[in-house]
Formats: C-alpha cells, structure tokens, sequence
C-alpha cells in the first residue's frame, strides 16, 4: 500500500501534523468548560427569540450586506473572468482573494469607519477575486466545437452568449448560489469587527453569558441557510438585489480627510514617513520579521497543518453518515443534519463559541476547522458514494467502508482537501482576531496599537504565505493527478 | 465562393501523415461524395477544406458542435449570426424576432421536425439532433456545404429526405459518406480516399456501387 503516491503524500501530511501537535499549545484552560459547554448547548435548545429587538434587525442586515456583496463581488468577477488569460489578472485576483474579508473589513474600517460601504467592500473584493477564477475555469469547460462552427464575421459578443454562456449556464448558477451562502456567513462574521450583523449580537451575547439569546441566532441563522432554496429564486433575485442596499443600516458617515489620511501617511512604514532613511527601515522591517512576522508564521503553519489533517480524519469518519450504503433512514437523516450544521457555521463562530468555553489555545481553532472543514467534504464526498454501484454480494459494514468505499473516493477526498488547504490557511490566520497567536493576532494587535504600517506589512505577508499554499496544494493535487473541480 | 482549387492538402498528427499530399478541385455545381474506410482521411480532409476556405462555407461535422442547453431555434439561428448586430442577436436571445422564428420552423418542416422549435437540444433524440445541425448549415446558406456524415443516425426514409433537401439547398458540395448507394443517388461526383490519397476520382453516372467497394 505504501507504493502508492497518494497513501504516501496522506502519511507525510499526517507525520507533520504529529510533530506540529507536538509543539503547538493545545489545552484547555477554562476553570469549568464542560460546565460552560453544558449551559451553551441547554441555551440552544431553549433559545430565546424574543429578547433582544435588535435580532431580527441582524438577520436582515446580515442577509442585505451578503446580497449587495456577493452581487458586486460576482458581476466584477465575470468582468475579470474574460480578461483572466492575462498574467496581470490573474496576480490581482489571486492577491485580493488572498486576503480574507475580515482583514478587508479591518482595512476600510481604518477610513471608511462604521459605513456600509465597511462591510460590502470586505465582501465584494475577496469575492470577486474567487469569482473571477472560478468563472474563468467554467467557461474554459465549454465546448469549444460550437463557436467554431459559427460563420466567421460573427461578433465576439454574440458568440460568446450564444455558444459560451449557455453551455455554462447552470454551473454558474450553481456556484453563484453556492457562494451566495458563503457570503451569508462571511457577512455574519463582519459582526465581530463591529459591523451590524450576526456577529455583533451574538458577540454581546455571549460576554453577557445570555446562552439563550446565542442560541436563538445561531438556530435562526441555521434555519436562514437550510431554506435558501425556498426564498433564493430567480424571479426574486433582482428585487432582493435591488432592495438590498435599503436594509445595509446608515452606520456613520465617512470622513474623507481619514481616507486621505490612511494612503498618505498611516500606512507608510513608520521610518520612510520620518526619514529614518534604508537603516531605520530595515530595523523597522526586521523587528516586524522576529516579533511579529515568524512567530506568526510558524504559528499559522502549525495550526493549518493539524487543521487540515483534522478535518480529513474527520471528513473520513463523517462521510458514512450520509452515504445510502450504510444504515437506515433515519440515521442518515441525523447525520445530514449533522453534517449541514456543521458546515453551515462559519469556522470563525465556532472557534469563538469553543474559545469561549475552553479557554484560550489552539484547541478550539482546531476542533472549529476540522468541524467547518470535515462537515463539508465529508458532505460532498458522502453524496459522491451514493452513485456507486456497489456488486449484489459486496461485504457489509466496515469491510464495507475500508475495502468497497474509501479506496474508490480517496482520489476525490485528497482533490478536496488539498483544494481547502489554502481555505483553511487563510481561516487559521484570521482566528488570530480571537486571541491565538496566528497572523491575525499580530495584524489586530498592530492596528490597536495603531500601527497600520505594520498591520498592512503583515496582512501583506499574509496574503504570500497563502499564496504559496495555493500554488503548493495545486503542485501536488497536478503531481497526484488528482481532478479538481470549483464546488467547494 | 463555391468551388474551389486546393492544391496541396496535408494534415498530420503527431508526426503522422493521415491526409495528402492530395490536391482537390471542386467546380461549382460539382455534389461531391467522399467515399472510403473509416480512418481513410475523410473527416480530416473535410476539416482541412474548411480552414482552407476561410470557413466560408456550411459545415455539418460529425460531432455537430451544437449548443446543448439552447433550444432548436437558437442552434439554427446561430448560422445566420454575422448577419446581424450585437443588439439583434443579444433580443434574439431572450425573444426571438418573429421572421426568423418562421424562417427556421420552414427550414425544421423541410426536415421533418417542425414541432421542436422550442425543445433545448440536450433532450433531442440522435437523429434529430442530426437534423439540426444540417439545419443550421442550411440556414447558414453558405455556397459551400461541407458535411461529414450527415445522416448516420437516421432511418432509411429521413435519411433520403435529409440527403434531398441538401441536394436542392447545396448545388456545390463535398459530403462525407459510408453508403455507397446514397453517394452514388445524391451526388454526381465520387471521390475515393485510401490511407489519406484520392484513390478513386470520377463521376457517378460513370461508377457502379462495385466499383466503389474495391476501396474497402
């Protein structure tokens, strides 16, 4: 078994993890946690919808920065996708997607303050930039043969809808409604910076210890995802995207004279902006590299690597639960429950819920990626065993799962958690935010301090390392010859 | 344009010679059917006509190169796009005009499926996706038809309807065909390709189906 290159790259994978366990800091600190984690799970199932007026207002306002963003963020997206053969593009669009929208939102909160303008920017950009690749990758799928065969004289526009869009229709409908859910949980999360979304409420819900009042937000926002289908449909999207930009809140006016302020003197490196000259920079660069920058680093990449490894065992040991070859209904039934809360909450809410509980360390980042993580390959790679024929006198239960399943969707499986690797390097360095020394702790650190010169260099250096972690997880799934495809 | 002089046609793969060095003269009113095995040359020969006349003329491939989640209509009509503005076409999209909606349900009667204007073409049946191809090169009306196989997927009498009404559209033609008989009814030229050479060359109403049969 070992001759094999994917069972190889799993083992190194699993290797590192091991010895990143070995020096990362997992406990769990909190006096009582189970305790803790008793009263939130008593507060989910007895949620109180009624307490705070400002719940419902959240919701709304979650929902509108989502719609406004992701429609900005997918007709900018297709406006790049036509032009992203150009190297230029593709290192813009590669650059801004780099960089996760809560460092966007900490960004134009520097200028632009509480304004709406805030919170669907942080959305919009990011967005654009993954819509921008995965369009391009769609519309590269078309059948090239029917454009051919079109009179030559024939206009680049009326080729493109007539032999390009069409062939590509639902794919990009799929995906756009895909990530029209991201964005609801992007937008959600925009409330821990202060915006008015989920996040907020359930922030301030939480320090209050009002697990009821959570718990009615997070089933509320559970309930929001899972009836997407029913109130996301083509004829009322231009009413929902018309009406979005009425429920966004006024928030506070901008005040230009900041927006001048941050281009032209906060984020120029504090020695360029006194004239400390090349030494008083490359100190000023060098103590940002030892303090802040490596640490952070190492810190990110240690994390990343057992958060990944977490949520392939996790995604290995879910899939089953909603796979037609195992058990009976009402099993599968529960596990796709499971597995659609599970991937439904943003990584972020539930780092903060178990960061909450625990205590600061490692541990509750990890649990919350594997969770995100695992529940959504787990997903797709369960639906992905209910179209296997299996034959009439194929062995049953574990022998089933070990020698029937898992060989024929491991090629898959690794597709997937290698496309996430680069997902959940960028998550792992925005849970910083919370407290666990990532990048992001660093970056939020910087800017409360109010050293924007060094929050951009490490947002920066955020952005590179992802970068580098795309390119190596595409070096290996093309090494593998692993098919990937744009659905998660 | 219609006929044409193509001197010296190639074409390789992979280092492989598969077609020529061949030259092919078509006159205008010449109905030429290519005749030979499979894996002769004739669909690379067809292809390589195509390019060498600037792609002015109606192609029917093998692979037909519709646009599966268009309906009928929108297939056929996308013969006659250079004809019109962006505008034109972009309406044409969403609501088509009502002169070319009656153009194409003639051109669809010709062939036996009026009834499929509006069916998206993925859900089609084989020979009827056949017909829409040969009815977008129809409506294209370019003076050149050139069609690899144009009615393998059909019945006996679509066949012979379809290979009718490409008669009387096309008066020049090249049309790739494996039946003898058919090629010999429809077209008033043979052509013979063996191992990417013209093996064989004259007119049918000099050929019997024999002489034909000596290339397979």
């Amino acid at each position: 078994m070992f001759s094999y290159p994917t069972v190889r790259t799993s083992l190194i994978f699993l290797a590192i993890a091991v010895a990143g366990l070995l020096a990362a800091d997992i406990a769990i600190t909190a006096s009582n946690p189970w305790r803790d984690l008793g009263n939130f799970f008593l507060g989910v199932v007895t949620p109180n919808f009624f307490s705070s007026e400002g719940l419902m207002t959240a919701l709304l306002r979650t929902v509108a920065f989502a719609f406004v963003g992701v429609a900005l963020g997918s007709v900018a997206g297709f406006m790049l996708s036509l032009v992203y053969r150009f190297l230029p593009v593709r290192i813009f669009c590669a650059f801004i997607r780099a960089i996760h929208e809560l460092f966007w939102a900490l960004i134009f909160l520097q200028f632009f303050g509480f304004h709406p303008l805030t919170g669907v920017l942080a959305i919009a950009i990011p967005y654009s930039g993954i819509f921008a690749k995965v369009y391009s990758e769609i519309l590269e799928e078309a059948d090239p043969e029917p454009g051919r065969l079109l009179p030559p004289g024939t206009g680049v526009i009326a080729a493109f809808l007539y032999t390009r869009i069409p062939d590509c229709w639902v794919q990009l409908r799929t995906y756009t409604a895909y990530r029209l859910e991201c964005g609801l949980r992007s937008s959600a999360i925009l409330g821990f910076v202060g915006l008015p979304t989920l996040g907020f409420y359930l922030e301030s819900a939480f320090s209050q210890g009002l697990y009821s009042d959570a718990g009615a937000m997070l089933i509320l926002f559970y309930v929001l995802i899972a009836t997407m289908p029913l109130w996301v449909k083509p004829k009322l999207l231009p009413i929902y995207i018309l009406g979005a930009p009425f429920f966004l809140g006024d928030g506070l006016p901008i005040v230009w004279g900041n927006v001048e302020r941050f281009f032209t003197q906060d984020i120029i490196p504090s020695p360029i902006r006194q004239g400390e000259g090349l030494a008083g920079l490359t100190s000023w660069f060098g103590d940002l590299m030892v303090h802040q920058a490596l640490p952070g680093i190492w810190n990110t990449v240690i994390l990343t690597q057992i958060a990944l490894v977490g949520t392939g065992i996790l995604a290995l040991l879910l899939f089953p639960l909603i796979s037609n070859h195992f058990g009976g209904p009402i099993r599968r039934t529960s596990g796709h429950v499971f597995l659609v809360i599970a991937r439904s909450t943003p990584e972020y809410i539930l780092a903060y819920i178990l960061l909450q509980l625990w205590g600061p360390s490692m541990l509750p980042a990890v649990v919350a990626l594997a969770l995100h993580n695992g529940g959504i390959i787990g997903h797709l790679i369960g639906r992905q065993t209910n179209n296997i024929k299996l034959r009439g006198d194929a062995v049953k239960g574990f022998s089933r799962y070990s020698w029937e399943l898992v060989p024929r969707v491991y090629r898959s499986f690794l597709a997937f958690l290698f496309y996430r690797w680069e997902i959940i390097m960028r998550e792992t360095a925005i849970l910083g935010i919370l407290g666990i020394y990532t990048l992001g702790f660093y970056v939020d650190s910087a800017i409360q301090n109010i050293q924007f010169d060094r929050a951009m260099m490490l947002i920066l250096i955020t952005a590179l390392l992802n970068i580098g972690v795309d390119a190596l997880g595409r070096y290996i799934r093309r090494k593998l010859a692993l098919q990937t495809m744009p659905t998660c | 344009m219609s006929g044409f002089d193509l001197p010296s046609l190639t074409a390789s793969f992979s280092g492989e010679r598969v077609v020529g060095p061949l030259s092919l003269t078509v006159k205008q009113g010449e109905q030429v059917a290519l005749v030979g095995k499979s894996g002769a040359g004739k669909s690379t020969l067809i292809r390589l006509i195509h390019e060498q006349v600037n792609r002015n003329s109606s192609l029917v491939p093998q692979e037909l190169g519709l646009v599966n989640a268009l309906p009928v209509f929108h297939n056929v009509f996308m013969g006659q796009l250079d004809r019109h503005s962006v505008w034109y076409n972009t309406m044409s999209l969403i609501r088509p005009f009502t002169a070319d909606k009656t153009a194409v349900r003639e051109l669809l009667a010709d062939l036996g499926m009026p009834e499929k204007l509006w069916i998206p073409t993925a859900s089609l049946s084989g020979g009827q996706r056949q017909r829409v191809a040969v009815a977008r090169a129809m409506y294209r009306n370019a003076g050149l038809l050139l069609a690899d196989e144009p009615v393998s997927a059909l019945d006996g009498p679509m066949a012979h309807l379809v290979m009718k009404r490409l008669k009387e559209y096309f008066t020049t033609s090249v049309i790739a065909l494996h039946d003898v008989e058919m090629a010999l009814t429809y077209c008033n030229r043979i052509v013979g390709i063996q191992d990417g050479q013209v093996a064989l060359d004259d007119t049918s109403d000099r050929l019997t189906a024999a002489d034909i049969m000596s290339l397979y």
